[in-house]
């Protein structure tokens, strides 16, 4: 089997040879690729330049240093050990990061789920429209629905007056006021959708006919539904942590909007924060390639098996 | 329509939307209720920041009578009359159009190169472009914030940054979009064209691009509705008040005090986009109903 496909592919190799002079293919690449080279490759080195380098004399602004023999480490130092001492300048924040991130990528599931699955499953006839309000939120702007949020959950707004309104409570609640609660509902408005659409595209995809067949061996629906569903619905599941997940880490202007303390800050934060001071420049781009390092994994584990359920004629 | 997308359901049951609601036996009332509850929890902001863009006062959460004041009748802070908040829909639209001009061409022939090259390179460009696609924005801005201020300083804080740096926010779109509708065509009609004759580059521009259309149309209005309601590559690169982008006044408005104008802003922006997708949904459709296809979005 692998020899007649290996064969198979040769084939196909010589016909496209046969057919396209050297080279044109690639032709077409090149401009997205070189592209792609100097705008987003070519800046990390910057940010290594950066956190490696040295600082201008007099205003101690930061010196990129090109020769990556020069690179000093002290910067890289300082952020690490700031990040992993308890009374370090960054702990809190990246503690912050790690905890509200878990919280409202798991939160995201548990809503995104049954969502998907409703509209992979039960939408019937409503399932154009669904699919559209579903999907409102990739086109309607993320500003202007926190700033609604921040209108609805003021003292006087109407989320309060309906709890008081209602005797639920007896007076309003400062929703606003720096709490971990509103920022990581926060998060969870906005990245919901992202766990949403890779669900239920693979959900989408599951054959009717083996669920059928799940039932007509005896399983009830529940048993189907954790026997076949479930575990065929991982690489969705593994797709939506990766596509929800990853953005929140450089999320800071949800906090900004919602609970603009000192207690919530996350690593975005500080990042943006050191980015606004000539001198700290240096401690954000150290912040960055942190930040960088730690995400590769999950980024490389959910590119490789996309690109691995593609091969399968999954994805 | 739904006959086909009704593929996973089991036994159709004809049952009205109410009665099914009504009904406390149906399996589906548990999923109905999750699925209705988001759509409200999801769309009730973006219902309130509309209605408070006609408030009469100044009060983003107290309702004070229908007016048309923060569009067209406020003499300093309505849409009509401000220069800060024109200024700041002219940056929006401008960067959005011409991302949407140089993201597109440069992602559909990436695409199409992927689709028929396999030798080497391919896989490290594929990787490259779907790598840019799943980094967290804030990576890109940073990183492109540092560029421009300590490597390309010819480039420097501004439009022509905020351009860059949008470029590569929206370029892995239209190579995704596309790929799926190459993988979904097959090759079966650029061989025929290729056995008729053609060369390499009219079976291009005569099958291959034509065919293409929609998703190629699909793709450019992702791609502006992206740029358009981006914040933080806009924000990082942005230079000053010059190259505030609708994102940025609202999010500068919510964070101070903001007034119904933010809300006003924010609405004409919504129905732009909404109106854009609208198009593009109908377009698509109408060419997938000619072709005698099945309805997927692109």
């Amino acid at each position: 089997m692998p020899g007649g496909r290996r064969a198979q592919r040769r084939a196909d190799l010589a016909d496209r040879r046969a057919w396209s002079p050297r080279g044109f293919w690639q032709a077409f690449a090149a401009p997205a690729t070189i592209y792609l080279l100097v705008f987003f490759v070519f800046p990390f080195y910057v940010v290594l330049a950066i956190t490696f380098g040295g600082v201008t004399a007099i205003l101690r602004e930061p010196m990129p240093l090109w020769n990556p023999l020069q690179w000093r480490p002290p910067v890289m130092a300082f952020t690490l050990s700031n990040l992993t001492h308890t009374d370090g300048l960054y702990y809190a924040a990246f503690i912050h990061t790690i905890v509200f991130v878990a919280i409202a990528t798991g939160l995201c599931l548990l809503i995104g789920y049954p969502v998907a699955y409703f509209l992979a499953r039960r939408a019937g006839r409503f399932r154009g429209l669904f699919l559209i309000l579903f999907f409102a939120p990739f086109w309607i702007s993320y500003m202007l629905r926190m700033l609604a949020w921040i209108s609805l959950l003021e003292d006087d707004g109407y989320i309060n007056k309906i709890l008081t309104g209602s005797g639920i409570l007896s007076k309003p609640f400062p929703w606003l006021s720096g709490r971990s609660f509103t920022l990581v509902m926060g998060l969870v408005y906005g990245y919901v959708p992202y766990m949403i659409l890779p669900l239920f595209a693979t959900l989408d995809r599951i054959h009717a006919s083996q669920l059928e067949a799940g039932r007509d061996l005896g399983g009830s629906p529940a048993r189907t539904f954790f026997r076949v569903t479930l575990p065929q619905s991982r690489q969705g599941i593994l797709a939506g942590f990766v596509i929800c997940g990853l953005p929140m880490f450089g999320d800071y202007f949800t906090q900004q909007l919602l609970a603009n303390t000192s207690g919530t800050r996350m690593i975005a934060n500080s990042v943006f924060d050191s980015l606004a001071q000539p001198i700290f420049v240096a401690r954000g781009a150290a912040l960055i390639l942190v930040l960088l390092v730690l995400l590769i994994p999950p980024i490389l584990y959910y590119l490789r098996s996309t690109n691995r359920a593609a091969a399968q004629g999954l994805a | 329509m739904s006959a086909e997308l009704g593929i996973g359901a089991p036994p159709p049951r004809r049952m009205g939307f109410l009665a099914r609601l009504a009904n406390p036996w149906a399996q589906t009332r548990f999923l109905w209720v999750v699925a209705i509850g988001y759509v409200l929890w999801t769309l009730i902001p973006v219902v309130e920041a509309v209605v408070f863009s006609f408030n009469q006062g100044r009060s983003v959460s107290q309702w004070q009578g229908f007016s048309l004041r923060w569009y067209t009748g406020d003499p300093d802070g309505s849409v009509l009359h401000s220069p800060a908040l024109q200024q700041a829909i002219f940056q929006s639209l401008k960067l959005a159009s011409i991302t949407a001009i140089i993201a597109v061409p440069l992602g559909v022939a990436f695409a199409i190169s992927i689709h028929h090259w396999r030798g080497f390179g391919s896989g490290g460009a594929n990787f490259l472009m779907l790598f840019s696609f799943v980094t967290p924005e804030l990576i890109l801005a940073v990183s492109l914030f540092l560029l421009v201020t300590h490597a390309f300083r010819f480039i420097g804080q501004g439009t022509l940054a905020q351009l860059v740096g949008l470029v590569v926010l929206g370029l892995a779109y239209p190579v995704v979009i596309v790929r799926a509708r190459l993988v979904s065509l097959g090759r079966s009609y650029e061989e025929a064209a290729m056995d008729l004759g053609a060369s390499p580059v009219r079976t291009l521009g005569r099958v291959t691009i034509p065919m293409l259309g929609p998703s190629i149309f699909a793709s450019a209005a992702i791609v502006f509705a992206i740029s358009l309601d981006d914040f933080v590559v806009a924000y990082q690169l942005s230079k000053d008040a010059s190259t505030q982008t609708v994102s940025m006044y609202i999010y500068g408005a919510a964070r101070t005090g903001p007034t119904p104008a933010a809300d006003a802003i924010g609405t004409l922006m919504l129905t732009a986009s909404t109106l854009l997708i609208l198009v593009t949904v109908v377009l698509v459709r109408r060419s997938n109903r000619k072709r005698g296809e099945s309805s997927s979005l692109v």
